[in-house]
């Protein structure tokens, strides 16, 4: 049995020896934001938060979370009250299917809590472990510039 | 002729209205199929062929049925109905019966109580296969007879002085949409099912599930799930029939979701192509004959081939004037991967043979190309030279030309941060070793479906207390149509309160497919147009001038409100769009086969390191046809998506096979774009309205992906002065042709 924080609330699962953290996010612990689109770390659709570092939590093992305090996309938000990465990708045209997006909040939102003024390649490299199909990434862009600090 | 209305409402058509996903999306509280469950849920896994051919010589479900928490392994005899799908010619079996023909077919499929027995279980079927010589190369495939369809296009005798030829490739190219394939089967206790899942066409999938189900439509419906993109892989069955016939044998709900490596496998990809050229012209330019022969690997099974080829063929001269065509279009049968719809439907490769012939010409007459494009752009009441089709409705070619050549360039760069250089972080390639060209392409597509095909939407406008519903069963892949229907609403009754709700196959008939850059034109049409009879409706029951949430008024006097108006019941209207009617070619070729055409040019920056073959696609600039933005955000998010995929075609992303087997189905050996590989794209928007879609609109999310990969294979050529025929271009194409290159 592990025992984990996820976005402030304690949780306890019995995971399978080989299951991902996604997977126990997705299918044990009901929480289903964190997207699974490759299983492999390539394109951060299940990016979370794990004792402060961003991860891929497809190659995180379950097992190994013992104790551990996790932040996903569905503790982002405050009550009703957007963060403002979400706010401003809405608003910028960075949302289109969306499956990417919850990955993009989670690691954006890491990006500016830990560089409150980054440059666009600052941006583009931070943020190069997330793909995206749909946007081409102009709207995320758009919105993480908007956000800079001085902006 | 256009409808336009004066937009009072807040949202309406032509503003960047706010998508009403946008929000539950960013909260991870948006259901993708592969999100949802259902009280007994059991989980699918799929069996597939190692072989690209092979022959089934017997088939062992026992140990797999004997694993504890599997309830069931089926094959093509537990098919009950037809055993045969396709979208456009059913000839794909819904498992492999006798033989397998592509590497990844699906031969059986299980059902167990969660998803890892599910996949120990399809490991544990055991297939005695006798493997089969595969059959991989298409033009051998044309000698042997073995085709979807052959079409030959021939008009005029013109000839010109000025010749050049040239022999052209693209890749196969995967649509790659972040979320796999997956769906959701409920059976209804009643010998029916109902099905939840993500698709580009519910009704197609529909007849295709209802026929190989063996059962009536009524006991079938399909429910639209959320969609995590699709760019045509979602406009083929998949895994929709498997899903099915699990829950109908086991009683129980059954839930698939494809693992990377399947959504590689499963569904169809992008058109690999070979292309001859032959362009002929007068010393002024003028393009007096153009000869090409495409042949398109459609691999093992049809899909849509036979449109795709079409696509391929009509488009291949491009948006110019020309006095002769000769083309000889194949699309070839072989055990490859099956291909079918990915964004730009076989104008892509057809764009990249013309475009680079374009180029060659220009240089063999010593013209500007730019200028070579404008002496021969097509305009209105042209005349379509493969077709013959005089065009109506707008098709601004020198104004998209025009406008994109008055862009300004971007400087040229000076900063040495790797993250600006080719190799990137990978600190390969310092400033000094970086050369630039500049690239330059236009393409043009049709809109919507062609060649007399029975082209439809249907949308139902219900007002009511609360507001404006429309009723629709078009697929939102994220390109944003739920908007653009909530804009025409507001635009078309003065209600702002509108919402979109999808309906089952058994609530609403097909809105067609969201492909070929239709939905827009489409169901927004329709939904323009019953929109326009609620209001006649809701103004001729009130006796009133004018709509809006609080009910209707007469001058500045509210005669009624929304709720007294629709007491009794709805105003409802269900209307069924259609396009200028299209039809079958003739024997030449030639005919009045399309609705309407959209065009886009592309100017590409480039900077190479030529040693290494490194690319980095530093700018794109793109003037786009668009008739009119309904919403100009989103369009722009279809320009700069469209684009990347361009990108990818262009310089990184191509399914490689081996004797049929793909050896890179995963997202650590496909490489897609990421954001450090994605160029800067200004984009201006061309708006002259064309003749039939909703207030001047055509569809957008084509084009974007057409002229980009030439444009920036021609800027590589421009960069290294090597003649680069193939896209996507290699690193060995460049660093082995390099001067100064080792000598294998």
């Amino acid at each position: 049995m592990i025992h984990l924080t996820v976005n402030g609330d304690a949780h306890s699962a019995e995971p399978g020896p080989a299951e991902s953290l996604l997977s126990m996010l997705r299918n044990r612990l009901g929480l289903a934001g964190s997207k699974d689109a490759c299983e492999q770390g390539e394109c951060g659709s299940c990016s979370v938060i794990l004792d402060g570092e961003l991860v891929c939590s497809c190659l995180v093992l379950a097992a190994d979370t013992e104790g551990s305090e996790i932040h996903t996309v569905e503790g982002i938000a405050d009550g009703d009250d957007l963060n403002r990465v979400q706010e401003a990708l809405v608003a910028e045209g960075g949302v289109q299917c969306g499956f990417c997006t919850p990955g993009f909040v989670v690691a954006a939102t890491h990006l500016l809590d830990t560089n409150p003024d980054p440059s666009d390649d600052d941006i583009r490299e931070a943020l190069a472990g997330n793909i995206c199909r749909c946007t081409g990434y102009g709207g995320i862009m758009r919105a993480l510039t908007a956000l800079r600090e001085g902006s | 002729m256009t409808i336009t209305r004066p937009t009072r409402v807040t949202g309406g058509v032509g503003t960047s209205s706010r998508r009403p996903d946008g929000t539950p999306k960013v909260r991870g509280e948006f259901a993708f199929s592969s999100d949802l469950s259902a009280e007994g849920m059991l989980w699918g896994a799929t069996v597939r062929s190692p072989h690209a051919r092979a022959r089934i010589d017997r088939i062992d479900i026992a140990a797999a049925l004997a694993i504890p928490g599997v309830r069931a392994v089926l094959t093509i005899d537990d098919v009950p109905g037809r055993r045969l799908f396709g979208l456009e010619h059913p000839d794909q079996p819904v498992l492999a019966e006798g033989e397998t023909r592509f590497w990844g077919e699906p031969v059986a499929v299980v059902a167990a109580d969660d998803r890892e027995t599910a996949r120990r279980a399809a490991d544990a079927v055991v297939v005695d296969y006798t493997e089969l010589e595969p059959f991989t190369d298409p033009t051998a495939a044309e000698d042997r007879g073995e085709t979807f369809r052959v079409f030959d296009i021939t008009h005029g005798d013109a000839t010109g002085t000025v010749v050049v030829e040239g022999y052209y490739e693209t890749g196969m190219q995967d649509q790659a949409p972040l979320g796999t394939e997956s769906g959701l089967a409920i059976p209804d206790g009643e010998g029916g099912v109902d099905l939840h899942i993500s698709t580009q066409w519910l009704h197609a999938d529909h007849e295709q599930v209802v026929a190989s189900l063996g059962l009536e439509p009524h006991q079938v419906r399909l429910h639209m799930a959320g969609i995590g993109g699709a760019f045509g892989a979602r406009e083929d069955l998949s895994l929709q029939l498997h899903l099915c016939l699990l829950a109908l044998h086991t009683g129980r709900p059954v839930k698939m979701v494809y693992d990377r490596t399947e959504s590689f496998v499963g569904p169809v990809h992008r058109h690999p192509a070979r292309m001859w050229y032959r362009h002929e012209a007068e010393p002024d330019g003028t393009l007096r004959r153009v000869e090409a022969k495409i042949i398109l690997d459609g691999g093992a099974y049809a899909s849509t081939s036979s449109a795709v080829l079409a696509n391929a063929a009509y488009f291949s001269v491009g948006p110019y004037r020309c006095d002769a065509v000769r083309v000889h279009a194949v699309a070839a049968r072989t055990n490859n991967p099956p291909c079918g719809a990915m964004r730009g439907f076989g104008a892509v490769q057809s764009c990249f043979g013309y475009e680079s012939q374009m180029d060659r010409l220009a240089e063999a007459l010593g013209m500007d190309p730019v200028e070579l494009r404008l002496k021969n752009a097509l305009a209105p009441g042209d005349r379509l030279p493969t077709s013959g089709q005089r065009i109506e409705g707008s098709l601004p070619v020198r104004e998209v030309i025009e406008t994109l050549r008055a862009m300004p360039l971007p400087v040229d760069e000076t900063s040495g941060d790797p993250r600006r250089l080719p190799g990137g972080t990978g600190n390969t390639t310092p400033r000094s070793a970086v050369v630039r060209g500049v690239g330059f392409a236009v393409g043009i597509k049709n809109l919507a479906f062609s060649e007399g095909f029975d082209d439809y939407a249907e949308v139902r406008a219900s007002l009511g207390p609360d507001g404006l519903t429309l009723h629709t069963a078009a697929a939102e892949v994220g390109q944003g149509l739920v908007t653009v229907l909530e804009q025409i609403g507001r635009s078309a009754t003065g209600v702002e309160n509108v919402r979109v709700v999808w309906d089952t196959t058994a609530q609403i008939g097909s809105a067609g497919s969201s492909s070929a850059s239709r939905q827009s034109q489409m169901s927004g049409g329709a939904a323009l147009v019953a929109c326009e009879a609620v209001l006649a409706e809701a103004l001729r029951r009130g006796a009133g001038d004018r709509l809006d949430d609080a009910g209707v008024w007469r001058g500045e006097e509210l005669v009624t409100s929304l709720a007294d108006l629709t007491a009794d019941r709805p105003i409802e209207h269900l209307e069924r769009f259609r396009h200028p009617q299209t039809h079958p070619p003739d024997e030449n070729g030639r005919g009045d086969v399309h609705a309407g055409y959209a065009v886009a040019a592309h100017r590409a920056v480039v900077d190479v390191d030529p040693e290494l073959g490194l690319i980095r696609v530093v700018h794109i600039d793109t003037a786009q046809d668009v008739g009119k933005a309904l919403n100009p955000q989103a369009v722009i998010g279809q320009i700069e998506g469209g684009i990347m995929q361009g990108v990818g075609l262009a310089v990184m992303e191509e399914m490689i096979l081996r004797d049929g087997q793909v050896v890179n189905a995963s997202f650590t050996d496909y490489l897609l774009p990421t954001f450090a590989d994605a160029p800067t794209v200004e984009a201006v928007l061309i708006e002259d309205p064309d003749h039939w879609g909703p207030y001047g609109a055509k569809g957008v999310g084509e084009p974007p992906t057409i002229s980009s990969t030439p444009a920036i294979v021609a800027a590589i050529r421009a960069a290294t002065g090597l003649a680069l025929t193939r896209a996507p271009v290699r690193a060995e194409d460049i660093a082995s042709q390099w001067p100064g290159a080792a000598k294998q």
